[in-house]
């Protein structure tokens, strides 16, 4: 993975300087409120309900065991001994004390660690697949152009002040793990006719409010060109993008009101003024940052081991855990786990510092020391050894992290929602927690099959409910708390926006709700169909139809 | 006099923003002004000829707008409403880079010492902090990175000048103004 040189770090330090001399005037009364939000916003911190909260970045979700055990110190230390993994690639802490964040800035530091733009109207964590240099279809290693993106944005002069909040997204995979189309920008590396590496460009996708899917505007882009390209793109933005309404100010209005077309014309335009400029990127500067993703010292292994597949024959519990949790790796021999952060019980993505530092133990000893975090909010562990996987598995089961149910419809995505953020008009932990109450029964469950819940606290899609399979709402009715359920959503390539069902729910009723749903698609599901398949094939009406048919009204 | 940063000190400021100025005759006799957009298109010979005339541009103002004028602009103001209204960043970068403007580039309206830096880093090398009372003190902003990864005014990306950075003495161009 990526290690800061000398340059990185005098950077990342003087930000923690800067930010440590902003704390000191605000809390000495020389900058107010309103000057201080959006320097501290820049910075990851948030004044929440009942603290203050701050957003680290795990850029594109890859983390060495040694930044995870400082992740672990700092909750320890500075919070109530846990963190919580997030939607977006990033790590929360909800109760640091605010006169005390430069001081956790500055532990971050020390490893090559920030929480440099992880909010505010700037270009956010580049976000990426979660299975990067391992994927068996993968087509270009996205991460070091991951990386080359974080540096670009990183106290990029021009773009600190943008008319909202910008997200990017790279994948470089036949499949999108990365969720590219509802980004403000999604990349998909490619290979040209001539094997030369380029991009897909796509812009304007988004969730929020308005959610849409993003519009290719260039097949392919030139890598050396991507810095031009992106500097064309949100130079465009930040000149033309809307600053009179905070709901219509994505770069997703933008495209839409001047059309894609048109704006891809603009963009361009002015991409053809920058092309071959300075900041045209030179090829030992890729080379330099490939080698920063070199494959680890993998052994050569027979690509089926036997005895992974004997105890998966012998164990039912290890083989469903297998079945979920366990994916296909491109190197014989090994595979990638899903370490699941959702256990019933616990809040999606919540781990307690002393779980950091066990999972931190466990890719030391299984998996070259490094991990990533996915934006469905789990770990992973991408370089195990088949053979390593059953003594793998029952570490994870004593840690409570092998809940066998990855993408399953209890592995629920969930914003931290009313408990916390104050922008939240409703409560979606407690939501996900019935739920999984509700679908306890692991035959089921697997029988049910792939089915992505996506749980949003608010309008601002934290949850990315707008792509959950089914997605759930909570909006505010009255001052009490109502969920809205959308079915159809997906991710990837094809990526759809869930459609309404109906006039929303109480709170007691949405494991119901999705009880009937999940029901429907049972009874009526065709051979290998997944729910949003079923769903997509026959539309909403006989789902919606279950569900506020008076015959089958829930309780 | 009204005092103001200016190429990295505190100098007294000689010009007179005129916001409001609507026609020729609100121009003080002689005097250093700076004066909108919109009056230096309409009367732009007289005021190439009459000399000492600034032009302040607001944030949807085009730089475009002015570029065949920019070797008689001795200084252009660039207005932020709102410090959170970055438009001025780009604008700041076009005038420099894509149109060549050389002379005083001044950053005006909600500006603040934690803003100084990345100004200096687009092009800006004057900046009025009509909130600031110590400005002594705010200079120090102009110095809170030494440097950046970005291709911006007068500074090649990191990325093109890290190989010359790795053998002795290499100079790095200082990023705010």
């Amino acid at each position: 993975m990526y290690r800061y040189d000398a340059f990185d770090h005098r950077l990342v330090a003087e930000r923690v300087a800067q930010f440590r001399d902003q704390t000191r005037r605000y809390l000495a009364g020389e900058l107010s409120d309103d000057e201080f939000r959006p320097l501290r916003l820049q910075n990851g911190l948030y004044v929440q309900k009942h603290a203050p909260m701050l957003r680290v970045a795990i850029p594109y979700g890859l983390l060495s065991s040694l930044h995870l055990r400082v992740l672990a110190h700092i909750g320890r230390a500075y919070d109530r001994g846990y963190g919580h993994v997030t939607t977006r690639q990033n790590l929360q802490f909800n109760w640091p004390a605010l006169e005390r964040v430069p001081d956790i800035l500055a532990e971050l530091a020390a490893v090559g660690m920030h929480a440099i733009q992880t909010s505010g109207n700037c270009i956010r964590n580049v976000t990426s697949d979660h299975f990067a240099g391992v994927a068996g279809d993968e087509v270009v290693d996205p991460r070091p152009y991951c990386e080359l993106v974080r540096q670009w944005s990183t106290l990029h002069p021009e773009f600190a002040f943008l008319p909202r909040k910008f997200k990017i997204a790279i994948t470089g995979a036949t499949s999108d793990r990365a969720a590219i189309l509802v980004h403000d920008i999604g990349l998909q590396a490619v290979r040209g006719d001539d094997g030369a590496i380029g991009f897909r460009v796509a812009v304007g996708g988004g969730l929020g409010r308005t959610p849409i899917v993003g519009h290719v505007i260039r097949e392919f882009l030139p890598r050396d060109e991507i810095l031009n390209y992106l500097d064309a793109i949100l130079r465009v933005y930040n000149l033309h993008g809307r600053r009179d309404n905070k709901y219509k100010a994505r770069i997703k209005i933008l495209v839409k009101e001047r059309a894609p077309a048109a704006f891809a014309a603009e963009v361009e335009a002015e991409w053809r003024q920058l092309a071959g400029g300075p900041a045209t990127v030179p090829d030992d500067e890729f080379a330099r940052l490939e080698a920063h993703f070199t494959a680890p010292p993998y052994e050569a292994l027979p690509a089926d081991d036997a005895g992974y597949r004997a105890a998966r024959a012998d164990n039912r519990a290890f083989d469903r855990w297998a079945s979920r949790n366990v994916h296909p790796h491109k190197v014989p021999g090994y595979a990638v786990v899903t370490v699941s952060l959702k256990r019933t019980g616990v809040a999606p993505g919540d781990i307690t510092s002393a779980q950091m530092d066990a999972v931190a133990a466990l890719a030391d000893r299984h998996s070259f020391g490094e991990l990533r975090v996915s934006h469905e909010q789990n770990l992973i562990l991408a370089d195990v050894r088949q053979r390593d996987l059953q003594a793998l598995w029952e570490s994870l089961r004593a840690l409570g992290f092998a809940t066998p149910t990855v993408g399953l419809l209890t592995d629920v995505v969930c914003c931290p929602g009313g408990d916390f953020c104050s922008l939240a008009n409703a409560k979606s932990i407690p939501i996900a927690e019935a739920i999984q109450r509700r679908f306890d029964d692991l035959d089921y469950l697997h029988d049910v099959g792939e089915l992505d819940v996506n749980i949003s606290g608010c309008m601002n899609a934290c949850g990315h409910h707008h792509v959950g399979h089914i997605g759930i709402l909570g909006v505010d009715k009255n001052g009490s708390e109502w969920y809205q359920v959308t079915i159809g959503g997906t991710q990837g390539h094809g990526a759809a926006i869930g459609k309404v069902i109906g006039p929303s729910f109480a709170a007691a009723d949405m494991p119901d709700v999705v009880a009937r749903l999940v029901e429907t698609y049972v009874a009526r599901r065709h051979d290998d169909e997944r729910f949003v398949d079923t769903v997509h094939r026959l539309g909403i009406e006989p789902f919606r139809e279950a569900v506020y048919d008076p015959a089958h009204q829930p309780r | 006099m009204t005092r103001l940063i200016s190429q990295g000190s505190v100098v007294a400021d000689r010009w007179t923003l005129l916001r409001d100025a609507t026609t020729l005759a609100d121009l003080p006799d002689g005097a250093p002004a700076i004066v909108p957009l919109a009056l230096w298109l309409r009367h732009r010979a007289a005021l190439i000829a009459r000399g000492e005339v600034g032009v302040l541009l607001g944030p949807a103002d085009e730089p475009g707008a002015i570029a065949p004028d920019l070797g008689w602009i001795p200084v252009i103001a660039v207005d932020f409403p709102q410090f959170t209204d970055g438009r001025g960043y780009s604008e700041a970068r076009l005038l420099r880079e894509r149109h060549g403007y050389v002379g005083e580039l001044r950053a005006v309206g909600d500006v603040a010492r934690d803003q100084l830096c990345l100004l200096g880093q687009v092009g800006f090398d004057s900046f009025a902090l009509p909130g600031e009372r110590d400005l002594g003190a705010a200079l120090a902003g102009l110095a809170d990175f030494s440097d950046g990864y970005q291709s911006a005014y007068r500074r090649t990306p990191w990325y093109r000048r890290r190989t010359a950075a790795a053998a002795p003495a290499g100079a790095v161009p200082p990023p705010c103004a």
